[in-house]
């Protein structure tokens, strides 16, 4: 089980738990506001930008080649953001707080 | 060769130059072909504009057929985004529940008809009525107005051969009219009336903007979905074993439906038009002259995509552009994407297999290449379990 925390941009502060799925999955199925996922998650819309906070890094890991080369073009993005449809959940993302970038 | 292959004629000019070139009613289009190139060009809208004369950046040009600029498709930011801002929420509407069973209805009711048939064309008999009935839908008008669409047959946007024919386009351009002036004699709670209610900055949408975004939603949403629908028959058609590894696990039909469109590409390329010179790719581009990004040729860049060629229904990581990138990012995805994943399940579970009977396919004529993108008719026999 791995609790993951959102924060909108809305400055609203979501909390899940969840134990397998993607991260963007989690976020859409509770109505997190600035998810859409509309590609269901298979790295073609980026409607799933979030900003790991900088002390959560180390649970996330990097983002693949394919996942920058989308971030890259992407208004916003940083150092930390992440793709989270490429997110899986598991014991290693909890506690999690991804900041959502829209 | 399997009668639903699409073959990719762009490769070795991806590989070698990145380039293509395409010759168009005196205005030629440096083709743009790897994936990273398009999605570049496609951000930077600075320097590669939408907002040309109207009908530019569409290939073939429309430039002498259509006066009308479509909107948000033909503005560029900052003016693109007030545009966008109208009508983002009302093209996310196929994520409601209630849509999604009207849309299962109409898809349910097509492929039980078929079913009891000998032989039906697809195009005519299945696409085109799917994608016409399920326009209402997005349209928010009456089922009934889909009869007339379908009467228009396919090629109301364009004449046999693919050339444009000013005289087809105006029977959509006078029924649009037609329909703008009935929702301002009587507004109700269709797309028409819900543009003209709408303001930018205080000031109300003229006739002229409501009309450019409605012609875009009949042209935009036509020949892409009516061939990603017959594709996917073809492809079903000679992949039965595909059929049942929906079944089987419809929880992929999502990964599916953008595998299938990533495939299919149903939109080959869009123009832009360069605003200074400039250079992509190592090859020069002068102002005011027209480069497109080739959706189809980037779907398959084989610097990207493991198997491009293949149909992987479970791809996990699949970065295509057939729905666009960036500003001008489809608009009717949702929707778009809905009436293929009921498609994908209605077939799952009814279908057990599709015999070709007759293919004639659709060969776009591109300059340097020459892309199948549909089929003008296809023949076959539906069999249910
Ligand atoms: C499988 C079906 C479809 C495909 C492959 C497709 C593809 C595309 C592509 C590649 C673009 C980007 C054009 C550009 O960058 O200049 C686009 C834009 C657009 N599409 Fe689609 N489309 C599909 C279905 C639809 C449908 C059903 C509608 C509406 C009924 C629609 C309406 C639009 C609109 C309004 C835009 C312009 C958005 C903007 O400029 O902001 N499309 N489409
Ligand atoms: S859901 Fe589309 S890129 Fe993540």
């Amino acid at each position: 089980m791995a609790k993951i925390t959102f924060i909108t941009s809305d400055n609203e502060k979501i909390e899940l738990e969840a134990t397998s799925g993607s991260v963007m999955q989690l976020a859409v199925d509770n109505g997190v506001q600035g998810i859409d996922g509309d590609c269901g998650g298979v790295c073609s819309c980026a409607t799933c930008h979030v900003h790991v906070l900088p002390e959560h890094v180390s649970k996330t890991g990097t983002a693949s080649e394919i996942e920058q080369d989308m971030l890259e073009l992407d208004d916003n993005v940083s150092e930390y953001s992440r793709l989270c449809c490429q997110l899986d959940v598991s014991d290693a993302l909890d506690g999690v707080v991804l900041q959502v970038a829209k | 060769m399997n009668t639903s292959e699409i073959s990719d004629p762009f490769k070795k000019a991806r590989i070698e130059s990145g380039c293509g070139h395409m010759e168009d009613q005196n205005d030629p289009a440096t083709m743009l072909l790897r994936l990273k190139d398009v999605r570049k060009s496609a951000h930077n809208w600075k320097t590669f504009q939408s907002g040309a004369a109207p009908g530019r950046i569409v290939i073939p040009s429309e430039v002498h057929i259509r006066e009308t600029r479509q909107i948000p498709f033909e503005v560029d930011p900052p003016e693109h985004k007030a545009y966008r801002n109208l009508v983002e929420a009302w093209f996310k509407r196929p994520l409601d529940e209630a849509y999604q069973q009207k849309l299962t209805t109409i898809v349910e009711t097509i492929i039980d008809e078929v079913l009891t048939k000998d032989n039906i064309e697809v195009v005519e008999d299945l696409s085109l009525k799917l994608q016409s009935r399920a326009l209402t839908l997005l349209l928010n008008t009456p089922f009934e107005e889909s009869e007339k669409w379908i009467s228009w047959g396919t090629h109301v946007f364009r004449s046999e051969g693919s050339s444009l024919d000013g005289d087809k386009a105006n029977i959509l351009y006078d029924y649009i009219d037609a329909e703008i002036d009935k929702a301002i004699a009587k507004p109700g709670c269709d797309l028409y009336s819900v543009l003209l209610a709408s303001e930018i900055d205080g000031k109300k949408l003229s006739k002229e903007e409501v009309k450019g975004v409605m012609i875009l939603t009949f042209a935009g949403g036509r020949d892409t979905v009516i061939n990603a629908l017959t594709n996917s028959v073809a492809y079903f058609a000679d992949n039965p074993k595909s059929i049942q590894y929906i079944k089987e696990n419809p929880e992929y039909t999502g990964k599916a439906v953008e595998e299938l469109i990533r495939y299919f590409s149903p939109l080959t390329q869009m123009g832009r038009v360069a605003t200074e010179d400039t250079v992509v790719c190592e090859h020069a581009v002068k102002a005011d002259t027209r480069i497109s990004l080739c959706w189809a040729s980037a779907n398959r860049d084989e610097t990207v995509f493991e198997n491009p060629n293949e149909v992987v229904l479970d791809r996990k990581l699949n970065p295509h552009v057939a729905f666009g990138f960036g500003t001008h990012n489809c608009l009717g995805a949702t929707h778009a994407r809905q009436i293929m994943n009921i498609f994908l399940t209605t077939i799952a579970n009814k279908v057990a297999s599709i015999d070709i009977i007759e293919a004639k396919e659709n060969i776009e004529d591109l300059g340097d290449f020459k892309r199948k993108v549909g089929y003008d008719s296809l023949t076959v026999k539906f069999h249910n379990h």
